[in-house]
Protein backbone atom coordinates (compact mmCIF):
# COMPACT_ATOMS: atom_id res chain seq x y z
CA UNK A 1 0.00 0.00 0.00
CA UNK A 2 1.18 3.48 -0.51
CA UNK A 3 2.06 5.61 2.06
CA UNK A 4 -0.58 7.08 3.59
CA UNK A 5 -0.19 10.84 5.42
CA UNK A 6 -1.30 10.31 9.00
CA UNK A 7 -3.29 13.67 9.26
CA UNK A 8 -5.44 12.70 6.39
CA UNK A 9 -5.75 9.19 8.17
CA UNK A 10 -6.14 10.18 11.73
CA UNK A 11 -8.99 13.13 10.33
CA UNK A 12 -10.66 9.72 8.06
CA UNK A 13 -10.51 7.42 11.46
CA UNK A 14 -12.18 9.92 13.52
CA UNK A 15 -15.16 10.80 10.99
CA UNK A 16 -15.90 7.32 10.45
CA UNK A 17 -16.31 6.94 14.38
CA UNK A 18 -19.17 9.87 14.09
CA UNK A 19 -20.34 8.21 10.99
CA UNK A 20 -21.19 4.86 11.08
CA UNK A 21 -24.92 4.69 12.91
CA UNK A 22 -23.93 1.71 15.49
CA UNK A 23 -20.76 2.95 16.97
CA UNK A 24 -23.17 6.08 17.33
CA UNK A 25 -25.85 4.55 19.02
CA UNK A 26 -23.43 2.79 20.93
CA UNK A 27 -21.28 6.43 21.90
CA UNK A 28 -18.17 4.98 21.31
CA UNK A 29 -15.27 7.54 20.89
CA UNK A 30 -12.07 7.29 19.10
CA UNK A 31 -9.08 7.46 21.14
CA UNK A 32 -5.76 7.24 19.00
CA UNK A 33 -3.99 5.20 16.39
CA UNK A 34 -0.64 4.36 15.18
CA UNK A 35 0.86 2.74 11.68
CA UNK A 36 -0.76 -0.80 12.43
CA UNK A 37 -3.49 -0.43 15.33
CA UNK A 38 -6.14 2.04 16.90
CA UNK A 39 -8.03 2.54 20.23
CA UNK A 40 -11.58 3.06 20.81
CA UNK A 41 -13.77 4.05 23.80
CA UNK A 42 -17.02 3.13 24.76
CA UNK A 43 -17.96 5.17 27.81
CA UNK A 44 -20.24 3.28 30.41
CA UNK A 45 -24.55 3.77 29.81
CA UNK A 46 -27.26 2.08 31.63
CA UNK A 47 -29.15 1.40 27.93
CA UNK A 48 -25.81 -1.01 27.47
CA UNK A 49 -26.03 -2.94 30.55
CA UNK A 50 -26.53 -7.07 30.54
CA UNK A 51 -28.05 -8.16 32.89
CA UNK A 52 -29.88 -5.69 35.48
CA UNK A 53 -28.83 -7.35 38.69
CA UNK A 54 -25.01 -7.09 38.10
CA UNK A 55 -24.90 -3.75 36.44
CA UNK A 56 -21.88 -4.16 33.90
CA UNK A 57 -21.73 -3.38 30.38
CA UNK A 58 -22.70 -6.48 28.03
CA UNK A 59 -20.42 -8.69 26.52
CA UNK A 60 -22.34 -7.87 22.72
CA UNK A 61 -21.71 -4.04 23.25
CA UNK A 62 -18.10 -5.03 24.08
CA UNK A 63 -17.80 -7.48 20.93
CA UNK A 64 -19.38 -4.54 18.90
CA UNK A 65 -16.67 -2.38 20.22
CA UNK A 66 -13.47 -4.84 19.84
CA UNK A 67 -15.20 -5.24 16.19
CA UNK A 68 -14.54 -2.09 15.43
CA UNK A 69 -11.58 -1.34 16.75
CA UNK A 70 -10.36 -4.14 14.47
CA UNK A 71 -11.59 -2.78 11.33
CA UNK A 72 -10.11 0.20 12.16
CA UNK A 73 -6.66 -0.96 12.70
CA UNK A 74 -6.84 -2.77 9.44
CA UNK A 75 -7.31 0.12 8.19
CA UNK A 76 -4.73 2.39 9.86
CA UNK A 77 -1.89 -0.59 8.36
CA UNK A 78 -3.83 -0.81 4.91
CA UNK A 79 -4.21 2.87 4.33
CA UNK A 80 -7.17 1.64 2.80
CA UNK A 81 -10.85 0.71 3.53
CA UNK A 82 -12.97 -2.53 1.94
CA UNK A 83 -12.88 -5.58 4.26
CA UNK A 84 -15.11 -7.57 5.70
CA UNK A 85 -14.56 -9.69 9.21
CA UNK A 86 -14.23 -13.46 8.99
CA UNK A 87 -13.69 -14.36 11.88
CA UNK A 88 -13.53 -12.84 15.74
CA UNK A 89 -13.24 -14.75 18.93
CA UNK A 90 -12.85 -13.20 22.75
CA UNK A 91 -12.07 -14.72 25.68
CA UNK A 92 -13.41 -13.13 28.34
CA UNK A 93 -10.68 -13.60 31.05
CA UNK A 94 -12.56 -11.00 33.54
CA UNK A 95 -15.16 -9.12 34.62
CA UNK A 96 -15.24 -4.91 34.27
CA UNK A 97 -16.39 -3.54 37.27
CA UNK A 98 -19.94 -1.48 37.17
CA UNK A 99 -19.91 2.14 35.18
CA UNK A 100 -16.15 1.05 33.86
CA UNK A 101 -15.18 3.19 30.64
CA UNK A 102 -14.67 -0.06 28.31
CA UNK A 103 -11.31 0.83 25.66
CA UNK A 104 -10.09 -1.75 23.14
CA UNK A 105 -6.51 -1.73 21.50
CA UNK A 106 -6.45 -3.57 18.73
CA UNK A 107 -3.94 -4.63 16.67
CA UNK A 108 -3.35 -5.53 12.85
CA UNK A 109 -0.58 -7.72 13.29
CA UNK A 110 0.06 -9.42 9.85
CA UNK A 111 -1.08 -8.49 6.53
CA UNK A 112 -1.66 -10.03 3.11
CA UNK A 113 -2.64 -9.60 -0.10
CA UNK A 114 -5.93 -11.21 1.15
CA UNK A 115 -6.37 -11.58 4.87
CA UNK A 116 -5.54 -9.06 7.66
CA UNK A 117 -4.56 -10.69 10.93
CA UNK A 118 -5.87 -8.79 14.22
CA UNK A 119 -5.31 -9.49 18.03
CA UNK A 120 -5.68 -7.25 20.92
CA UNK A 121 -7.45 -6.33 24.18
CA UNK A 122 -10.20 -4.94 25.97
CA UNK A 123 -9.63 -3.33 29.55
CA UNK A 124 -11.84 -0.97 32.26
CA UNK A 125 -8.68 1.32 32.42
CA UNK A 126 -5.62 -0.69 33.13
CA UNK A 127 -3.95 -2.43 29.68
CA UNK A 128 -2.02 -5.09 31.71
CA UNK A 129 -5.57 -6.19 33.50
CA UNK A 130 -7.46 -7.45 30.42
CA UNK A 131 -11.32 -8.19 30.44
CA UNK A 132 -11.09 -9.34 26.82
CA UNK A 133 -8.41 -10.65 24.74
CA UNK A 134 -9.17 -10.86 20.99
CA UNK A 135 -8.09 -12.67 17.57
CA UNK A 136 -9.82 -12.21 14.51
CA UNK A 137 -9.33 -12.02 10.72
CA UNK A 138 -10.72 -9.93 7.99
CA UNK A 139 -11.22 -10.41 4.15
CA UNK A 140 -9.85 -7.31 2.03
CA UNK A 141 -10.78 -6.45 -1.28
CA UNK A 142 -14.50 -6.63 -2.94
CA UNK A 143 -16.48 -7.02 0.15
CA UNK B 1 -34.10 -12.56 35.12
CA UNK B 2 -37.08 -14.51 36.75
CA UNK B 3 -39.00 -13.89 33.92
CA UNK B 4 -36.55 -15.58 32.08
CA UNK B 5 -36.85 -18.55 33.41
CA UNK B 6 -40.89 -20.08 33.59
CA UNK B 7 -40.22 -23.23 31.71
CA UNK B 8 -39.47 -21.17 28.76
CA UNK B 9 -43.24 -19.67 27.79
CA UNK B 10 -42.51 -16.05 28.99
CA UNK B 11 -39.39 -14.63 27.75
CA UNK B 12 -38.74 -10.74 28.67
CA UNK B 13 -36.04 -9.45 27.06
CA UNK B 14 -37.12 -6.17 28.10
CA UNK B 15 -35.91 -6.75 31.36
CA UNK B 16 -32.08 -6.81 29.74
CA UNK B 17 -31.05 -3.18 28.91
CA UNK B 18 -28.69 -4.41 25.92
CA UNK B 19 -31.16 -6.86 24.27
CA UNK B 20 -33.84 -3.93 24.53
CA UNK B 21 -31.40 -1.44 22.82
CA UNK B 22 -31.04 -4.28 19.90
CA UNK B 23 -34.65 -4.49 20.02
CA UNK B 24 -34.83 -7.99 20.10
CA UNK B 25 -38.24 -9.60 20.58
CA UNK B 26 -38.63 -13.51 21.30
CA UNK B 27 -40.32 -16.70 19.84
CA UNK B 28 -40.98 -19.06 21.97
CA UNK B 29 -42.34 -22.90 20.58
CA UNK B 30 -42.51 -26.29 21.34
CA UNK B 31 -39.05 -26.70 19.55
CA UNK B 32 -36.56 -23.72 19.94
CA UNK B 33 -36.31 -20.08 20.90
CA UNK B 34 -36.03 -17.95 18.14
CA UNK B 35 -34.91 -14.03 18.77
CA UNK B 36 -35.88 -11.40 16.18
CA UNK B 37 -34.02 -8.29 15.59
CA UNK B 38 -35.85 -6.13 13.41
CA UNK B 39 -33.79 -4.02 11.39
CA UNK B 40 -33.28 -0.49 12.20
CA UNK B 41 -30.80 2.53 11.12
CA UNK B 42 -29.09 1.97 14.44
CA UNK B 43 -27.54 -0.87 13.70
CA UNK B 44 -26.11 -0.22 10.72
CA UNK B 45 -22.33 -0.53 10.09
CA UNK B 46 -20.97 0.24 7.00
CA UNK B 47 -23.19 2.14 4.13
CA UNK B 48 -26.48 -0.42 4.00
CA UNK B 49 -25.12 -3.08 6.28
CA UNK B 50 -25.40 -4.65 9.27
CA UNK B 51 -22.81 -3.99 12.32
CA UNK B 52 -21.15 -7.28 12.75
CA UNK B 53 -21.39 -6.03 16.42
CA UNK B 54 -25.04 -6.04 16.69
CA UNK B 55 -25.27 -9.64 14.97
CA UNK B 56 -22.58 -11.02 17.63
CA UNK B 57 -24.52 -9.47 20.41
CA UNK B 58 -27.75 -11.14 18.96
CA UNK B 59 -25.97 -14.59 18.22
CA UNK B 60 -24.96 -14.38 22.28
CA UNK B 61 -28.31 -13.54 23.36
CA UNK B 62 -29.42 -16.48 21.48
CA UNK B 63 -27.19 -18.56 23.34
CA UNK B 64 -27.91 -17.59 26.46
CA UNK B 65 -31.88 -17.33 26.54
CA UNK B 66 -31.80 -20.91 25.12
CA UNK B 67 -29.53 -22.03 28.53
CA UNK B 68 -31.79 -20.23 30.44
CA UNK B 69 -34.81 -22.31 29.10
CA UNK B 70 -33.20 -25.46 29.59
CA UNK B 71 -31.88 -24.47 33.14
CA UNK B 72 -35.42 -23.39 33.85
CA UNK B 73 -36.10 -26.07 35.94
CA UNK B 74 -33.08 -25.46 38.51
CA UNK B 75 -34.71 -23.97 41.66
CA UNK B 76 -31.15 -21.47 41.63
CA UNK B 77 -30.10 -21.10 38.71
CA UNK B 78 -26.20 -20.55 38.19
CA UNK B 79 -25.05 -17.39 37.06
CA UNK B 80 -24.35 -17.23 33.00
CA UNK B 81 -20.63 -16.20 32.57
CA UNK B 82 -19.23 -16.09 28.71
CA UNK B 83 -15.71 -18.01 28.47
CA UNK B 84 -14.93 -17.98 24.74
CA UNK B 85 -18.04 -16.10 21.96
CA UNK B 86 -16.27 -17.06 18.37
CA UNK B 87 -17.85 -15.68 15.76
CA UNK B 88 -18.12 -16.52 11.99
CA UNK B 89 -19.22 -13.98 9.48
CA UNK B 90 -20.49 -16.00 6.94
CA UNK B 91 -22.90 -13.32 4.31
CA UNK B 92 -23.21 -9.75 4.78
CA UNK B 93 -26.33 -8.91 7.12
CA UNK B 94 -28.38 -6.75 4.98
CA UNK B 95 -30.95 -4.01 6.18
CA UNK B 96 -33.45 -6.39 7.13
CA UNK B 97 -35.00 -8.18 10.28
CA UNK B 98 -32.11 -10.87 11.06
CA UNK B 99 -33.41 -14.20 13.21
CA UNK B 100 -31.16 -16.02 15.60
CA UNK B 101 -31.58 -19.93 17.39
CA UNK B 102 -28.98 -21.64 19.45
CA UNK B 103 -28.79 -25.31 19.90
CA UNK B 104 -27.49 -26.60 22.84
CA UNK B 105 -24.46 -28.89 21.77
CA UNK B 106 -23.38 -29.80 25.51
CA UNK B 107 -24.55 -28.50 29.23
CA UNK B 108 -22.32 -29.94 31.72
CA UNK B 109 -22.39 -29.24 35.53
CA UNK B 110 -19.87 -26.51 34.91
CA UNK B 111 -20.16 -26.00 31.10
CA UNK B 112 -22.10 -25.20 28.71
CA UNK B 113 -21.49 -25.61 25.16
CA UNK B 114 -23.81 -23.79 22.40
CA UNK B 115 -23.92 -23.47 18.94
CA UNK B 116 -25.76 -20.32 17.11
CA UNK B 117 -26.74 -19.18 13.97
CA UNK B 118 -28.09 -16.31 12.63
CA UNK B 119 -30.34 -15.51 9.05
CA UNK B 120 -32.45 -13.32 7.27
CA UNK B 121 -34.96 -14.20 4.59
CA UNK B 122 -33.24 -18.11 4.39
CA UNK B 123 -32.50 -19.82 7.44
CA UNK B 124 -30.49 -22.26 4.65
CA UNK B 125 -28.40 -19.23 4.44
CA UNK B 126 -26.64 -18.15 7.81
CA UNK B 127 -25.22 -14.64 8.10
CA UNK B 128 -23.60 -15.66 11.04
CA UNK B 129 -22.83 -18.45 13.61
CA UNK B 130 -21.02 -18.47 17.12
CA UNK B 131 -19.50 -21.08 19.22
CA UNK B 132 -20.35 -20.26 22.82
CA UNK B 133 -18.51 -21.79 25.75
CA UNK B 134 -20.71 -20.47 29.32
CA UNK B 135 -19.40 -20.91 32.30
CA UNK B 136 -21.88 -21.65 34.78
CA UNK B 137 -21.34 -20.21 37.97
CA UNK B 138 -22.90 -21.83 41.08
CA UNK B 139 -21.14 -19.64 43.50
CA UNK B 140 -19.59 -22.80 45.28
CA UNK B 141 -16.00 -23.68 44.99
CA UNK B 142 -16.02 -26.77 42.71
CA UNK B 143 -12.46 -28.76 43.47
Amino acid sequence: MSEVDPARRRRFIASFVAHVPHIGALGIDYVDHGDDWAELALPPRADLVGFPDLGIVSNGAVFSLIDSCAGFAVFARRGAIGHATIDLRLDYVGAPPPDATMTARMECYRLTRRIAFVRGIAHAGDPARPIANATGTFMLGDV
Amino acid sequence: MAALRGGGRDIALDMLPYAHFLGLRADVDADEVRLVMPFDDRLIGAPGRLHGGATAGLLELAGVVRLLVALGDEEVPPQLKPVTVTVDYLREGAARATYASATLTRLGRRIANLHAVAWQIDRARPIAAANLNILLDRGAVVA
